[in-house]
């Protein structure tokens, strides 16, 4: 596993993919009809053509996606933060400002899509450019890494200063406007692919991935008939709007939302470290809530607790016992399985044992075969049967049963602002 | 003088490839061939048929999942957002972060709640792991792990213990001692061993077992006590990136993607892939079961999410905009479902309404990318980790919240 370099074999799909979608951007930007206008910009005494104000940029993001300021702003800055759009004005700090401020695209040469590979012998040049155009114009960090090349590539010194010469000579015969620019756009690549140190890399990467590793195709050869049914997604739209009043980010929750106002009547504190909470504190919102479906009665610590009070008054705990104890194998050590599935036969299978469950002849049969053999799933048949069994019979009777509507209307007269709402409810 | 065998090679077009090349004899359902050596290769190695290759296999199998799609299509089948359309519109978000946690010194790469609800536990590039808790903003425990990029963190249901795995390509569980003073590194326990990187660990419905995905394509299930490989799932062709247990009654399936665009369900007592989902085009970072169990929600390079029925076996809808042009790392629903907050490669969060398939909010202030977003237990606040260093704590507020005391519906 290999942390991304800016090596050439570095580029990841992702990297591709973003920087495409962002030269369309970029692209839809230049078009002649639908694009910005450019203008021409005053820097000090030169006229730069075709550059743009950062302000120019926001609003036309803004028109095009219809999306507010803020995020326009932030594509802007992305857009200059990734190279394809660099500012004349302080070229070495790749924000965006909203106002009047000029920027120019980015020429294609210098994107980083392009897999250029940002070289040392490049690099080099480049800096030796730099020194040689005017001492002093290198940053300290510059200056090191200069030095540090300098020691690395000095077989091939020669030639980084006679490159940086002829490309210096070179540029003195174009205009100061196209001079500057190409300056710029130099210094934009740079400061991307060789950032100060300490300074934001996007293109860092993080882990490499490596390709799919193999093209193998599994091809099912039997037919397979499929019933085809209209499709049509109520269920979600139901589940929502049930939990809708308990999801506190939809509402304000009662009684307050811990984080916003520094609460903490409402947290409960789980773990079997700390004591458990006695049963009047149970916020209405979750006493509520046992009442969706039997699985959120019993994934709640409380819910199962108040379940068991009631089942031992019907005389059929053993039921939930019996299922608890089967979830404890089936999430058990592995070393404890064995021993985990004596007790259970001896305390709920055995005929006449204290706590019997009631399952039927053919999971029994089932179930007491496979105890010859335990492993991890023989409880399974039965533990399900048993499930269902409270799903249907218990747990519908306990929600009509006078402990749960009692517990339901303590948690509601311990709520001081359901109080507030109930009171303004009543027909006046 | 000996007597000389000679072996008659025959020389000709090969009848699978047709380039002219030694040729093998060979018989194919008892029918003769002639193929050449390097044809008689992939053929044993890939079990073909007579007259297949790979790459005919596989346009065969594209233009079957084009023909299943057509068929798809022409029935009326009704969309989600348009199901949604009698339910009202959302309105914007106020979200404001509450806390910032600092204290890693490099990337955060993972973060998990504790059931408490106000303890949770973050990992990083550096090898550190650190539990918090979110109140008080103090540190409660570090580790530090030999490797870096630790890529996978979890928090046990019972609140005892964390495990945590990456670039050592294993995941260890570390009982939390109250003690303060202890170096955790000494209880530390190695369960999980893969052959590649560590890219997600959750524990399942006790302290006992883990559950992990790896870089190395195969999912794994670990008895932590004994450190036993209890079951494995293979069926990725790539880095399998994310994993997510499922909330059902029978806690008995889990769901995970990864880096050749699928999303497969497994059976974690048999180790069958149940389903499979391949609609995004390009890799999966991070997928998450919808409240309910029937649903799950997935993330990806390509910059958009999207949310698959189990039990219709289908994509249901697809969250993107043009604007949005990132990759999204990772995602996660409100306690309702109603919300599935998206962290995306750009440093912004946005927050998608599931059912209408719309941008309710989107929100700025990391400086960098944005690696996980959490929704606590209770559902009371989103928690975002991040390559910035930090964590951020996210709390809620509707514009008309001051309203909700005065007015009632």
């Amino acid at each position: 596993m290999t942390i991304n370099t800016l090596a050439r074999g570095g580029w990841d799909r992702e990297q591709m993919a973003c920087f495409q979608k962002m030269e369309k951007v970029i692209v839809a930007m230049q078009d002649p009809d639908m694009g910005m206008k450019m203008r021409n910009q005053r820097l000090l005494i030169t006229v730069i053509p075709h550059a743009m104000t950062g302000r120019d940029m926001i609003t036309w993001l803004i028109q095009k996606y219809c999306i507010c300021e803020e995020e326009a702003l932030h594509i802007s800055g992305m857009l200059v933060r990734y190279g394809y759009v660099y500012p004349l004005k302080e070229p070495r700090s790749l924000v965006l400002r909203p106002d009047e401020s000029p920027y120019r695209f980015q020429t294609p040469y210098f994107w980083t899509s392009t897999r250029w590979p940002a070289s040392e012998l490049d690099y080099a040049i480049y800096l030796a450019k730099k020194n040689i155009r005017k001492q002093g114009e290198l940053m300290e960090y510059e200056k090191e890494r200069y030095s540090v090349l300098h020691k690395r590539i000095n077989h091939t010194w020669d030639f980084v200063v006679m490159q940086a010469r002829e490309q210096l000579r070179a540029s003195k015969q174009r205009r100061k406007a196209d001079r500057i620019v190409l300056e710029c756009q130099e210094q934009a690549y740079w400061l991307i692919n060789r950032p100060q140190p300490g300074a934001h890399n996007v293109l860092d990467m993080g882990l490499e991935r490596p390709n799919n590793l193999s093209a193998r195709v599994t091809l099912v050869s039997d037919i397979i008939t499929f019933l085809y049914v209209s499709y049509v997604p109520v269920p979600f739209v139901k589940y929502s709007e049930q939990y809708q009043n308990h999801d506190p980010i939809m509402q304000g929750c009662l009684p307050s939302n811990p984080w916003i106002s520094d609460d903490t009547a409402y947290t409960r504190v789980l773990g079997h470290l700390v004591l458990l909470v006695p049963a009047f504190a149970a916020p209405v919102d979750l006493v509520e809530r046992w009442s969706f479906s039997f699985m959120e009665l019993l994934n709640d610590i409380m819910g199962r607790r108040e379940f068991m009070i009631y089942l031992e008054k019907e005389f059929s705990a053993e039921n939930l016992c019996f299922w608890q104890a089967c979830e404890d194998i089936r999430h058990g050590e592995s070393s404890r399985i064995v021993e985990k599935v004596e007790e259970i036969y001896k305390n709920f299978l055995t005929p006449g044992a204290a706590r019997w469950v009631n399952v039927d002849s053919k999971t029994m049969d089932k179930t007491l075969k496979g105890i010859r053999h335990p492993h991890r799933f023989v409880m399974d048949d039965a533990q399900m049967h048993i499930y269902f069994l409270m799903k249907k019979d218990s747990y519908p009777r306990y929600l009509k049963s006078d402990l749960y509507k009692n517990l339901l209307a303590k948690a509601i007269m311990n709520c001081p602002t359901c109080l507030f709402v109930l009171s303004a409810c009543s027909p006046s | 003088m000996c007597d000389q065998t000679f072996v008659a090679i025959t020389f000709g077009p090969c009848d699978c490839c047709g380039k002219a090349s030694p040729l093998m004899n060979i018989y194919i359902k008892s029918e003769a061939t002639n193929y050449c050596s390097f044809c008689v290769e992939v053929m044993a190695t890939q079990g073909l048929q007579a007259g297949e290759s790979a790459a005919s296999l596989k346009k065969e199998s594209d233009s079957l999942k084009k023909k299943l799609e057509e068929e798809r299509a022409k029935l009326s089948d009704i969309e989600l957002s348009q199901v949604a359309e009698k339910i009202e519109v959302l309105a914007p978000l106020s979200i404001k972060t509450r806390r910032v946690l600092k204290g890693h010194g490099n990337k955060v790469l993972c973060m998990d709640w504790c059931k408490d609800k106000r303890r949770l536990v973050s990992s990083s590039q550096d090898g550190k792991v650190i539990v918090w808790d979110a109140f008080t903003l103090n540190k409660e425990h570090g580790v530090t792990l030999p490797c870096t990029w630790v890529l996978a963190c979890a928090y046990a249901p019972s609140g005892c213990a964390v495990a945590c795995g990456g670039l050592d390509n294993k995941c260890s569980v570390f009982p939390l001692s109250l003690d303060k003073n202890e170096n955790l590194n000494t209880k530390k326990k190695s369960v999980a061993m893969h052959t590649n990187y560590v890219s997600g660990c959750t524990f399942t419905s006790s302290d006992m077992q883990i559950l992990t995905s790896s870089g190395d394509g195969t999912c794994a299930l670990w008895d932590v006590e004994s450190g036993q490989l209890l079951q494995s799932f293979h069926g990725h062709t790539a880095d399998v990136l994310s994993l997510d247990l499922a909330p059902s009654e029978t806690g008995n399936t889990f769901v995970s993607g990864g880096c050749d665009r699928k999303a497969n369900v497994w059976d974690m007592r048999s180790g069958q892939n149940i389903q499979s989902f391949e609609c995004h085009e390009s890799d999966i970072n991070c997928v998450k079961y919808y409240p309910s169990g029937d649903a799950f929600a997935s993330a990806s390079d390509d910059a958009t999410c999207r949310f698959y029925d189990l039990r219709a076996d289908r994509e249901v809808a697809v969250y993107q905009k043009d604007s949005i042009i990132f990759g999204a790392s990772t995602v996660d629903f409100s306690l309702s479902g109603r919300l599935l907050f998206a962290g995306y490669n750009d440093y912004t969060i946005n927050a998608w309404d599931v059912l209408k398939g719309t941008r309710v909010s989107a929100l700025f202030g990391h400086e960098n990318r944005v690696s996980r977003v959490r929704v606590s237990p209770d559902g009371t606040a989103l928690c975002s980790a991040s390559w910035d260093n930090t964590l951020r704590y996210l709390g809620f507020g509707w514009a008309t919240y001051s309203t909700v005391s005065k007015g009632f519906r």
